[in-house]
């Protein structure tokens, strides 16, 4: 998947498009003047340093963070505001967040079939039929009956995944998948991911594996203090990095 | 003893008519104390304030006076139910205000992302605290929602003081036929005593069963 030596990579079809997007916590500006586009199939990884604001972009995108001004626009419509049309375009777009976030009361197998009955409309049955399939897709087929508390974190994240890809998204969210993980369990994630990316899914990843960076994007998003520094093809940023932010940043994490 | 096998069946009616005042008024406290707990904590504005306007009235009138208004003001505007319908609505509302509370209190136990992955997988912001928040709140709040039934049950006492059939009532026939007052109470005080902890054991059990299983 690796990118093709152009600096800046646009796919030609734009699937989700950020155009001046600000936003304050208080007085601190978590997002600056933010331009983003992501093609369809494109997999965008966002770095930087803590409190840069790439959480709070890629929560944006589903209007789990609201935005003060600008616009975001999915699949080419703007993100209606709260209700119903709101949560027709959260279906369409697949979350994983740092803390898995499954449902505690219910079963692996609920987890990944409640969303499809209850906002799809499916059969229980197909549901639940679908939702095997993810799970094996994902290597837990055998842990369908157990709850999430049983599970190992890295197996609960695998799950959640399965969850948002039962929803047959148009594209995947990943808020820092595998920073609340061991390290031994980082891997098992990270391989599901890289898999999905082959199989031409559309991601926005915030992370701070730079194997992952390198081996699955098509683009690198650098930000820092709020603001997007860098946009380029991850060979190009690893290799040369523009910005001294990035210089330092990377000379930072790079060296242990 | 004599005062309450003399008279069984004025004990019985009496210990009736106090549970058929809890069980009822009980029902009605939970459906509208967790729609009001859902109001509170909806996106929508009105909603939250129509919820934190029914906790603060209700919470804040002395229970007695709220019987004087349902029991003589209703009729006033027509509403005309027997005076055990109007102490059921009085005990109902009131309670609810209370059970709002503590389910209000049982949904901020669950961890914001629950209702963040509900939310971004599609689901309604009805779908999200019926489906996944309100479960997992519903077995923090067991405990505090069976002390709230339990002072229901007692207050429904003051019911009697507007002649309906409750079992504080049984006192005043058993006084005016000479029989101790002492013991007239003491029996009283067991059949309180009855339903108050039927009221316990259902909920050690609801506890046992559906507790905090995380």
């Amino acid at each position: 998947m690796a990118a093709d030596g152009a600096d800046t990579v646009t796919a030609g079809d734009p699937l989700i498009e950020l155009r001046d997007v600000n936003k304050h916590y208080g007085t601190l500006h978590v997002l600056r003047d933010i331009d983003l586009t992501v093609g369809r199939g494109e997999v965008v990884v966002v770095i930087g340093p803590s409190g840069s604001g790439k959480s709070t972009l890629c929560r944006a995108i589903n209007r789990l963070e609201t935005i003060e001004s600008g616009t975001i626009t999915v699949d080419g419509k703007p993100l209606p505001e709260e209700g119903r049309a709101l949560a027709r375009l959260r279906a369409d777009v697949g979350m994983v967040f740092q803390s898995f976030n499954l449902f505690a009361h219910k079963t692996v197998l609920e987890n990944v079939s409640l969303a499809p009955v209850k906002v799809r409309g499916r059969k229980k049955e197909d549901a639940e039929r679908r939702a095997r399939e993810l799970l094996d897709r994902v290597g837990l087929a055998a842990q369908a009956p157990k709850y999430p508390a049983q599970l190992s974190g890295g197996q609960q994240q695998r799950v959640a995944i399965a969850r948002a890809l039962a929803m047959d998204p148009k594209v995947m969210l990943f808020d820092e998948p595998t920073s609340a993980l061991d390290p031994e369990m980082i891997n098992e994630v990270l391989e599901v991911m890289r898999r999905l990316a082959r199989d031409g899914m559309t991601m926005v990843v915030v992370t701070h594996e730079m194997g992952f960076a390198r081996s699955a994007a098509n683009r690198v998003v650098f930000m820092d203090g709020g603001r997007i520094l860098e946009d380029r093809a991850p060979e190009a940023f690893f290799t040369a990095p523009e910005s001294d932010r990035a210089k330092d940043f990377l000379s930072k994490i790079l060296k242990h | 003893m004599d005062v309450l096998l003399d008279n069984w069946s004025l004990y019985g009616e009496g210990l009736w008519g106090t549970v058929q005042l809890t069980i009822l008024a009980s029902l009605l406290a939970l459906a509208l104390g967790v729609l009001m707990a859902g109001f509170r904590v909806a996106p929508v504005g009105s909603l939250r304030t129509l919820g934190t306007a029914w906790v603060t009235v209700l919470r804040n009138t002395p229970l007695t006076l709220l019987f004087f208004a349902v029991l003589l003001g209703l009729p006033r505007f027509g509403l005309v139910l027997p005076f055990q319908t109007f102490a059921i609505l009085a005990l109902g509302c009131y309670t609810s205000a209370f059970i709002c509370e503590v389910v209000r209190s049982g949904i901020n136990t669950v961890p914001v992302g629950q209702g963040e992955a509900a939310r971004s997988l599609g689901m309604t912001f009805t779908q999200s605290l019926g489906l996944v928040v309100l479960p997992q709140a519903f077995r923090t709040v067991i405990p505090p929602i069976g002390s709230t039934l339990i002072a229901l049950a007692k207050n429904s006492a003051i019911a009697g003081s507007f002649s309906v059939t409750e079992l504080l009532g049984v006192y005043k026939p058993l006084n005016e036929m000479g029989y101790s007052i002492v013991w007239s109470f003491v029996w009283i005080a067991v059949g309180y005593l009855i339903v108050t902890l039927t009221i316990s054991a259902l909920f050690n059990v609801l506890e046992k069963r559906w507790g905090v299983r995380r």
